[in-house]
């Protein structure tokens, strides 16, 4: 705490004008005076004396002339043991002991502290005493959860240090210290097990950064075998309302392929967070065996809460993926919604009175995008691990319209596209990806060359489809038709996926090119099918059986008997393979 | 009590907002302005230096650089208590009504938000005898739901109906630049209802200034918080809250802030949200439910006002053509008690749905001069019966009366398996004849 003051001279919503002597740093946090309470508070620009600042709470009742105090320090987020399974606001209080301090409502001038102070964690030391170490290695660690976390030292720390003594295997708090360095000019400095870091800088203690990969499997087959994602990687979701954008990432938080997920519910719904956190709890993680809720943190900062630490929040929830990280873990962050952390920086800007860009948006949306999704990465760490932090961000574009600021800037950082479409949410298609508008650079769990032929098909049912609209089935030739009718069929079949069924819900990889074999080889025979009716009955029965086949637990025996299903239907049909899709098939043998 | 400064040099009046100088004002502190016309309250809306705006309740309309500003010392609050249950005020909190003014048990209006971690998963279904949402799409307690509907329509009557059948302990009614012939008719109909003795009233009409307009959502709904923190289920219904949002675009504008889409302030979605949010199930207490009108100008849901209301609600009723709208209707949260009511809802509801679905198609072939097959035919029997008999706003069923209903007219026009429902349920509930 610097011993800087100021005083309030104009207030503005939450934009606050303050007088002051001495130096004041951008970014720095200060606190504003209101009677007995403090409000918390961000330097977001500078002019001569005057520093224009941002409460992180509602500013009725200041006054001109109210004091305010400077903090030297810049909003940071506490790091160390205990994160997990966690409940934060976007400034990292628990809710939980804010909801113990204040009961029913987030009253202003509240805060608590990110990590528990109190509790004892078994630390084992892996250094030893003249080690050389540097920002990011660590030194020590405890067990959280399933999970080794590891105690680093403090990524704010520049140059490379000398342990020069470090406690016993045994229990300590994240306050007490654990080790003392000394730096190359002989200075001592005291390491504990938890340190801060601010949100708004991106950790970079890792010794390269490396092209994401590997697929990162969340268990929906129109996005792994179609618009995948890569660990390390970044897609966004963008859709109108009630096309499904929060089902879509709450499905994929609770089978994602993945160590750690963060949830970032920003500027959303309230009962949302409500139902994640009345859910996860008493659901398992088939990886580890152990709660759902003991790999996921998450961030809250629902829409009635102040926009100022809305904006706060998708920071600190990616400051703690990259802390996850640096531990050789693959976090998962996913941020609901990235167009009302938008919206946050244009009510700022609006207030600063800046020169409006497109749609009032600050001229500077498009590079505060970048340098967020940027912090996304798959990496080598120092010892030689790797880990990854994926960013998934819904965009909830107004009108549903995708030219607007948000979408565009987004599309132009990130590495897939999954286009949420209304017609495909009326029509209860779930999820409701636009599979002829989404796209993704990264590999599929599916050989890119079957992809090709079920991507035509689609295109071309699409076309087809398109055209009967004008001429009717009538002038439709029987050819095209089941073009058409395979193409419904791999839609339903395939794309299509209930979320709420258990097994339906959890295809993995294994199983998803199972059955892209086996819809390859459906798809791609030719039948003896007399004419229209027989050919839309046809598929309806084969659409049904692999719908059926879809329920069933992988390779039991209920999975082969409904497989024979499907081939017997096939030999009633007289399916005879086309020489592209054996060819196909035998390539992938 | 201290004597407040009193002010008599106004520096500027532009639209609704004036500026005095000043000092030691608090941001949003109420002042009191004597004009020729009266006395009216106006509230901080900014302060630079010594320079303070003020938005005035009653309009800027014959305000004088010289007339008296008294600063209160205090933010809007609104008197709570039982009191307040039959009574009708303005957007300033006076009465509207012959009774007294209220002045005890001051609270505040627009405080905090609740802490997420002490809402309850919304799961108790709210009753109001409308088929259309109690079978169709079941309102939740503690949902917040937009009625969009075009001008026109009747969505005063279905709100008056829903005030007088829903399961609601109390009802707090907020009216934004309401007709006066609807203010009216509200106060007709509880009346005679019977329902104006748990209502409490809050009235801006079309006549009355913009900025009392602008108050009318929060002190209904720190009214409803008040009730439900006692226990109560609290069904608030607001109506319009387009005239709201054109209320703060208004006065945005007239203090020169920046406009984001067709002139609306960029913080439109925070403040519609930082109402809705209101919207609440305590952990062992009360709650509230919200039911907010939402006018959609020239029938377009992408406008800003139902586009930004649709990211913030649970769903939402579209009123068409004087019925709710099976399709575009939803309530997100029906999975939640829908699966509790009787066996047969969801399996009903799913297959009516898809019926009606199928009966449109046929009526949209029917209308391009195709020939009916004796399935279509049985379909438009089907659709005609759906309309009349469950879809019409005059409807009053409850849900089991609905239920049965829905047996009825699927067994007058189908066979059992024609339905698509599962047999062990239509051998239960299927019409003996």
């Amino acid at each position: 705490m610097t011993e800087n003051k100021g005083k309030v001279v104009s207030i503005n919503g939450n934009l606050v004008s303050v007088e002051f002597d001495g130096n004041v740093s951008m970014n720095e946090i200060c606190f504003v005076k209101v009677g007995d309470t403090a409000l918390k508070s961000e330097v977001i620009r500078v002019r001569g004396n005057i520093a224009q600042i941002q409460v992180y709470e509602m500013t009725d009742g200041i006054k001109c002339g109210d004091d305010v105090e400077f903090t030297g320090d810049m909003l940071s987020a506490d790091l160390g043991p205990g994160l997990l399974g966690q409940i934060y606001d976007g400034l990292q209080n628990p809710l939980p002991i804010l909801a113990e301090q204040a009961g029913w409502f987030l009253e202003r001038g509240i805060y608590a502290d990110g990590l528990n102070t109190e509790k004892k964690w078994e630390f084992t030391p892996t250094a030893n005493i003249g080690d050389v170490v540097r920002a990011g290695e660590y030194i020590g660690t405890v067990p959280e959860g399933p999970f080794t976390h590891k105690i680093f030292i403090p990524f704010y720390l520049l140059g490379s240090y000398t342990v020069k003594s470090i406690v016993q295997k045994g229990k300590y708090n994240v306050k007490e210290t654990v080790a003392v360095l000394t730096d190359e000019r002989g200075r001592e400095i005291p390491v504990s097990m938890s340190f801060k870091w601010p949100v708004k800088r991106a950790v970079r203690c890792y010794s390269e950064r490396l092209a994401p990969v590997e697929t990162m499997e969340t268990k929906v087959r129109l996005i792994d075998s179609f618009f995948p994602v890569a660990k390390g990687g970044t897609y966004c979701t963008p859709g109108p309302f009630g096309a499904g954008k929060t089902v879509l990432q709450h499905t994929t938080s609770k089978y994602a392929d993945v160590d750690i997920v963060i949830i970032a519910a920003c500027g959303e719904r309230a009962g949302e967070v409500v139902e994640t956190i009345t859910e996860f709890p008493e659901l398992t993680d088939p990886r580890t065996g152990r709660s759902l809720m003991e790999r996921t943190i998450i961030i809250c900062n629902t829409s009635s809460m102040p926009v100022a630490s809305r904006e706060a929040s998708v920071y600190t929830s990616v400051t703690l993926a990259e802390y996850y990280r640096q531990m050789g873990l693959n976090v998962l962050l996913l941020a609901d919604s990235t167009s009302r952390w938008a919206q946050a920086l244009r009510e700022m800007s609006g207030r600063l009175e800046e020169i409006p860009g497109e749609e009032a948006f600050p001229a500077y949306l498009e590079s505060y995008i970048a340098a967020f999704y940027e912090r996304a990465g798959y990496v080598r760490l120092p010892d030689g691990s790797t880990g990854s932090v994926t960013i998934g961000g819904t965009v909830s574009p107004a009108g549903g319209n995708f030219e607007e600021p948000v979408t565009q800037a987004t599309l132009k950082v990130v590495g897939a596209f999954h286009g949420l479409s209304r017609e495909r949410s009326d029509a209860r298609k779930y999820p409701a990806i636009d599979p002829l508008i989404s796209w993704s650079k990264y590999k599929s769990v599916i050989d890119s060359q079957k992809l090709e032929f079920c991507k035509n098909i689609l295109h071309h049912g699409d076309e087809i489809g398109s055209m009967m609209k004008v001429i009717g089935e009538e002038g439709t030739t029987l050819s095209d038709y089941i073009i058409y009718l395979k193409s419904e069929m791999l839609d339903s079949v395939y794309l299509q996926q209930n979320s709420f069924d258990l097994v339906e819900a959890n295809c993995g990889t294994l199983r998803q090119r199972y059955v892209t074999d086996k819809l390859i080889y459906v798809l791609g025979s030719d039948y003896a099918l007399e004419n229209k009716d027989d050919a839309r009955s046809f598929f309806n029965r084969m659409r049904q059986r692999f719908i059926d086949w879809n329920y069933t637990e992988f390779e039991s025996d209920a999975f082969k008997k409904a497989e024979a299903e499907i081939d017997t239907l096939y030999n009633e049909g007289v399916g005879k393979l086309t020489v592209q899709a054996e060819s196909l098939l035998k390539d992938g043998e | 009590m201290i004597m407040n400064k009193v002010y008599n040099r106004i520096e500027s009046i532009i639209g609704n907002v004036i500026t005095v100088r000043a000092n030691g004002v608090q941001y949003k502190e109420l002042a009191q302005i004597n004009t020729r016309f009266g006395k009216s309250l106006a509230q901080v809306n900014k302060i630079e230096g010594d320079i303070v705006s003020l938005q005035v309740f009653a309009g800027g309309q014959g305000v004088s650089t010289g007339d008296e500003v008294r600063f209160l010392g205090r933010e809007m609050r609104v008197s709570f208590s039982e009191d307040l249950l039959g009574r009708i005020f303005n957007g300033s909190g006076e009465p509207r009504d012959k009774g007294p003014a209220l002045t005890e048990n001051m609270k505040s209006i627009g405080g905090p938000s609740v802490n997420p971690t002490k809402r309850i998963l919304a799961n108790r279904m709210m009753r109001t005898n409308i088929p259309m949402i109690d079978m169709f799409n079941t309102l939740v307690v503690s949902q917040k739901l937009p009625i969009f509907s075009i001008s026109g329509e009747p969505y005063n009557q279905l709100l008056a109906r829903i005030a007088m059948q829903a399961e609601a302990d109390v009802i707090v009614l907020g009216g934004m630049g309401l007709k006066y012939d609807d203010f009216l008719y509200f106060k007709d109909a509880l009346s005679k209802g019977g329902a104006l003795s748990k209502t409490v009233m809050f009235i801006h009409t079309a006549s009355d200034p913009t900025v009392e307009c602008m108050m009318i959502p929060d002190m209904v709904l720190a009214v409803a918080e008040q009730f439900a923190l006692q226990n109560k289920d609290v069904l608030v219904l607001l109506t319009d809250m387009t005239n709201f949002a054109d209320a703060m675009k208004e006065i945005a504008i007239t203090q020169e802030q920046v406009p984001s889409n067709r002139g609306y302030p960029g913080d439109l979605y925070s403040q519609l949200a930082a109402r809705y949010e209101k919207a609440v199930d305590f952990a062992n207490s009360g709650s509230v439910t919200v039911l907010a009108v939402t006018t959609m100008p020239g029938d377009d849901v992408t406008h800003p006002v139902p586009d930004n209301t649709g990211y913030i609600t649970e769903g939402q009723y579209y009123l068409k053509g004087g019925r709710i709208e099976p399709f575009g209707s939803l309530s997100r949260l029906k999975q939640n008690v829908n699966g509790k009511t009787r066996k047969d809802h969801r399996a009903l509801m799913d297959a009516m749905i898809r019926l009606y679905s199928s009966y449109k198609e046929t009526l949209e072939k029917k209308n391009m001069g195709f020939s009916m097959s004796r399935w279509d035919e049985k379909l438009l029997k089907y659709g005609e019966l759906f309309e009349d008999k469950l879809m019409a706003l005059s409807v009053n069923l409850p849900l089991e009366g609905a239920l049965d209903l829905g047996w009825e007219i699927l067994s007058d026009c189908f066979e059992k398996d024609e339905t698509g429902i599962k047999s062990d349920l239509t051998d239960e509930f299927w019409p003996k004849k």
